[in-house]
């Protein structure tokens, strides 16, 4: 669990973190967006215990990263959005060093590095020389190293960045299947869409504040008091747009090309939205299917991010 | 070797050491350096020498200059190995990874410094064959072999602790680099070249080197001079020199002793200390 209290990091007057303010319960898998430069690599720093902050607080599984730096070393596996390889190691001596890094006996290593290894499929590549590996094979080799003390929490900073799309996948489903194994899992982006599907719970932040949280669909609500519905019937076409036409949160219904399919924009909150569809079907529309768009949440994020330079 | 597991870190730096071919290459230009300079001076002396025979005071010669010039060689490559242990990991990139595991800030200071003391020893005894010359032909005594040897490991634990101190504050190893061989040259040359200035100074204002004027000041720079340290252990003429000049009766080994311990200890404190963020004071 990591709880994050009105934490503040100043460079100089430059407040890079202005008084965060976080929870995320163990086992979840938080996406933590912004744009270049709005404060991320800042706060996961000090969850790492690389830098001080200026004031306020944050916890680790109840550590406090700054009285109990040690022990939350053991908690966290840590990976930087920009990180270098030595050049002379092979890729288990690398995972052996980290490993005794970590105070773990050579035994236990040597039964370790195998199963690491072929969860983030680099079995093949146990003995190249790691500064030979492919971007994405050292962001896996990375990933592989962060998981090395077992730790409870993995704070992964921007883990996709400059990867090709099947790396980019490829490091996805590794992410999904730590998922699964119940670690809470904290990673940020640029990128919104990249985190989306994978995430419970997604922050996001814009110079050094935390300008909205909560869940995916969460957010969606809050960003944008408006969806895009879209609705198939049958029969009784031209009924069912002037249904929909006459209620007061809707605006711009169309017909679709197939004849069967309007779309319009919604404006009502969730409890007016039953009513509406209850309505309805009180007045006996055969109506086949009620969905909202899935919206790209990249468009969601420029959203918040004009919001936010606005005021 | 590989149960063999000391520390992670020195572990590492071992492998990675002994995996660059530039090592070797150091070790094969210190003994050529070395070499070159004792063949030369043995061809001189056989010049001047009508029998070409090498006699016990010039075999004594020859090791004080082999001794003096290994000095300055340890002094010169020291700074080299040890003002980037640090910082090269930080613009490698790989610093904030090492200093997320659970490793203690003592431990990858002692480790990174033992590990370019360990180098620089090696050199040190790659470098004894050369010395098997002047035990041919007699002259010194293996304590004194022993006693410059000691002198060695001291000095380079010292200035290496400097050269570590400086990786960790200073962000860029090309900066630090250059802090650490200030330094270095300040220590080894300018404080002998103070030293014999104050000394000169003592002379003048008696005009009578029997009856000179005390001047402290000269002390205090000949006991952080490494090469008048150990020159003084060859010739203890010239320390006797000192004392008569500083009136200052204690042993300038031990000032040597005493000083580059209080300097070591502060430079791997402060190391230890500054190489994390100061977490408690937030
Ligand atoms: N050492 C530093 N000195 C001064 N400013 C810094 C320093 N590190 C980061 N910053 C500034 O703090 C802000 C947040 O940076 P960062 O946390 O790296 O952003 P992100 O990871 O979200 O891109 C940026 O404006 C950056 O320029
Ligand atoms: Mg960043």
């Amino acid at each position: 669990m990591i709880e994050i209290m009105n934490l503040t990091k100043e460079y100089g007057s430059f407040k890079a973190l202005d008084s965060l303010n976080l929870k995320i319960e163990k086992g979840t898998v938080f996406g933590f967006v912004g744009q270049n430069g709005a404060g991320k690599s800042t706060t996961f720093s000090i969850l790492a215990t690389l830098l001080a902050p200026s004031s306020g607080t944050a916890y680790v599984n109840g550590y406090n990263v700054q009285k109990e730096p040690r022990e939350v070393r053991k908690q966290i596996g840590y990976m930087p959005d920009f990180f270098g390889v030595y050049d002379q190691l092979k890729a288990d001596e690398y995972l052996h060093f980290y490993g005794a890094s970590y105070g773990i006996p050579y035994q236990e290593r040597e039964k370790l590095i195998p199963q690491l290894l072929e969860l983030v499929n680099l079995s093949h590549k146990r003995d190249s020389y790691v500064d030979l590996l492919s971007r994405g094979m050292k962001q896996r080799l990375c990933l592989a190293r962060c998981l090395i003390h077992d730790p409870e929490v993995l704070i992964l900073d921007e883990p996709a960045s400059g990867l090709d799309p099947r790396a980019r996948i490829e490091m996805r489903e590794i992410l999904k299947e730590l998922k699964t194994m119940g670690k809470t899992i904290l990673i940020s982006s640029h990128i919104l869409p990249e985190l989306a599907e994978m995430c419970d719970q997604i922050g996001v932040i814009d110079q050094g504040k935390l300008v909205a949280e909560g869940s995916v669909a969460d957010i969606q609500d809050k960003l944008r008091g408006e969806k895009i519905i879209f609705v198939k019937v049958q029969s009784s076409l031209r009924e069912t747009v002037s249904f929909f036409e006459d209620d007061p949160f809707i605006s711009n219904v169309q017909l679709m090309d197939d004849d069967h399919t309007i779309r319009f924009i919604y404006k009502g909150s969730a409890e007016e939205q039953t009513a509406l569809l209850k309505n309805a079907m009180v007045k006996g529309l055969p109506i086949t299917s009620f969905a909202e768009e899935e919206a790209d949440l990249e468009d969601i994020f420029m959203e918040i991010t004009k919001g936010v330079e606005m005021s | 070797m590989k149960n063999f597991v000391i520390n992670p870190v020195l572990n590492k730096e071992f492998k990675l050491r002994f995996r660059s071919f530039k090592s070797y290459l150091g070790i094969l230009f210190y003994l050529l350096a070395l070499g070159i300079i004792i063949i030369g001076f043995v061809f001189i002396q056989s010049l001047s020498n009508s029998f070409g025979l090498f006699k016990p005071e010039e075999s004594k010669m020859m090791f004080m200059l082999l001794s003096m010039l290994q000095l300055a060689l340890i002094l010169f490559i020291t700074p080299g190995l040890t003002a980037g242990v640090i910082s090269s990991e930080r613009e490698r990139q790989t610093l904030n990874m090492m200093l997320t595991t659970t490793q203690s800030s003592t431990s990858i200071i002692l480790s990174k410094l033992v590990s370019a003391i360990s180098y620089l020893l090696l050199l040190i005894v790659a470098s004894l064959p050369l010395y098997s010359f002047v035990f041919l032909y007699g002259g010194i005594s293996p304590a004194q072999m022993l006693t410059t040897i000691a002198f060695y490991v001291f000095t380079i634990i010292a200035f290496g602790s400097l050269g570590v101190l400086f990786s960790t504050l200073i962000r860029k190893t090309i900066v630090s680099m250059v802090t650490a061989y200030g330094l270095t040259m300040f220590l080894a040359g300018g404080t002998a070249f103070l030293t014999l200035l104050l000394m000169q100074l003592g002379y003048n204002y008696s005009g009578n080197p029997s009856n000179v004027q005390h001047v402290p000041f000269a002390y205090f720079a000949a006991m952080l001079n490494p090469a008048i340290a150990l020159f003084g252990t060859f010739e203890p003429e010239i320390i006797d020199e000192i004392t008569n000049v500083t009136g200052i009766e204690f042993p300038l080994w031990a000032a040597y002793l005493i000083s580059y311990t209080v300097i070591t200890a502060g430079a791997i404190f402060f190391s230890i200390k500054k190489l994390r963020p100061n977490m408690k004071k937030g």
